[in-house]
């Protein structure tokens, strides 16, 4: 059941990011950056965290798991240290996605020619 | 020729593209993705007895891993002008845009090519949405107390 769950929501997501591309002129940068907006904006009445219970993966691989984990990550750390814990926690739980995409992409571009 | 004329000749003749098409395949791939996403959590979790948070991360890592790899290839780009926002949401499009622009930029050196231009385009993601998260974040810790 979590597969299917996993295949609507995702395949949702993405439905919705191409009804924007196709019906406005924003380019694919402003889609992705709308998107961790509006996981960021979902995670605050903690509705994210219900969609990554009931869908799993399909909830945790679009861009909006990065919003919703940035701000999950800054108020768990808030809770325990107040204010300055919003700034400190922000990253804590998804540094492994951006850390791992700035190295491999880093050592890979040292390897590889780009092709036109 | 008129230039009312010359309007609707280009009107015309410009390719219309099928939205219907476009989004059904962006569902169909976007939620391939999805089902692969969690295939990969329950893979990690099963093999290496994990909790289902930390397998996610390695899911992750692997999704990223994987978009990198297919960039530096030259097939993903293809795959992108095919499937479009399908492949653009997901954490792929993130890898693929950091990835694309190392590539693209590393003729002017590391420092000024690679260092200064690898955010490019992924750094918009990264400001607004810490920018969002740190708003909103402060909004809930005040209203709700965390």
């Amino acid at each position: 059941m979590i597969y299917v769950n996993s295949f609507l929501f995702c395949g949702i997501v993405c439905l919705i990011g191409q009804i924007i591309l196709d019906n406005t002129k924003l380019t694919p940068g402003h889609v992705t950056t709308i998107f961790v907006c509006l996981g960021a904006f979902l995670d605050s009445f903690a509705f994210y965290d219900k969609m990554i219970q009931l869908c799993g993966g399909g909830a945790l691989v679009p861009i909006t798991s990065f919003g919703h984990s940035l701000i999950h990550g800054a108020l768990q750390q808030a809770s325990d240290f107040g204010f300055i814990g919003l700034l400190s926690g922000m990253f804590s739980l998804t540094s492994a996605g951006i850390i791992s995409a700035i190295i491999f992409s880093f050592f890979l571009s040292l390897i590889f020619q780009p092709k036109d | 020729m008129e230039k009312n004329k010359y309007k609707e000749l280009v009107t015309k003749n410009t390719p219309k593209e099928n939205r219907l098409y476009n989004g059904m395949l962006a569902f169909l791939i976007g939620g391939l993705v999805g089902v692969i996403g969690q295939l990969l959590i329950d893979f990690y979790s099963w093999q290496f007895h994990i909790p289902t948070t930390e397998a996610s991360s390695y899911m992750i890592v692997t999704l990223i891993f994987v978009g990198c790899i297919l960039t530096c290839f030259g097939f993903f780009d293809k795959w992108v002008n095919f499937a479009k926002a399908g492949l653009i949401v997901p954490i792929t499009g993130f890898a693929h845009s950091m990835m694309s622009a190392a590539l693209e930029y590393r003729k002017e050196g590391m420092v000024t090519g690679i260092g200064a231009n690898m955010l490019k385009l992924a750094g918009s993601v990264i400001i607004f949405g810490v920018v969002s998260a740190y708003l909103f974040g402060m909004i809930r810790f005040i209203i709700f107390g965390g």
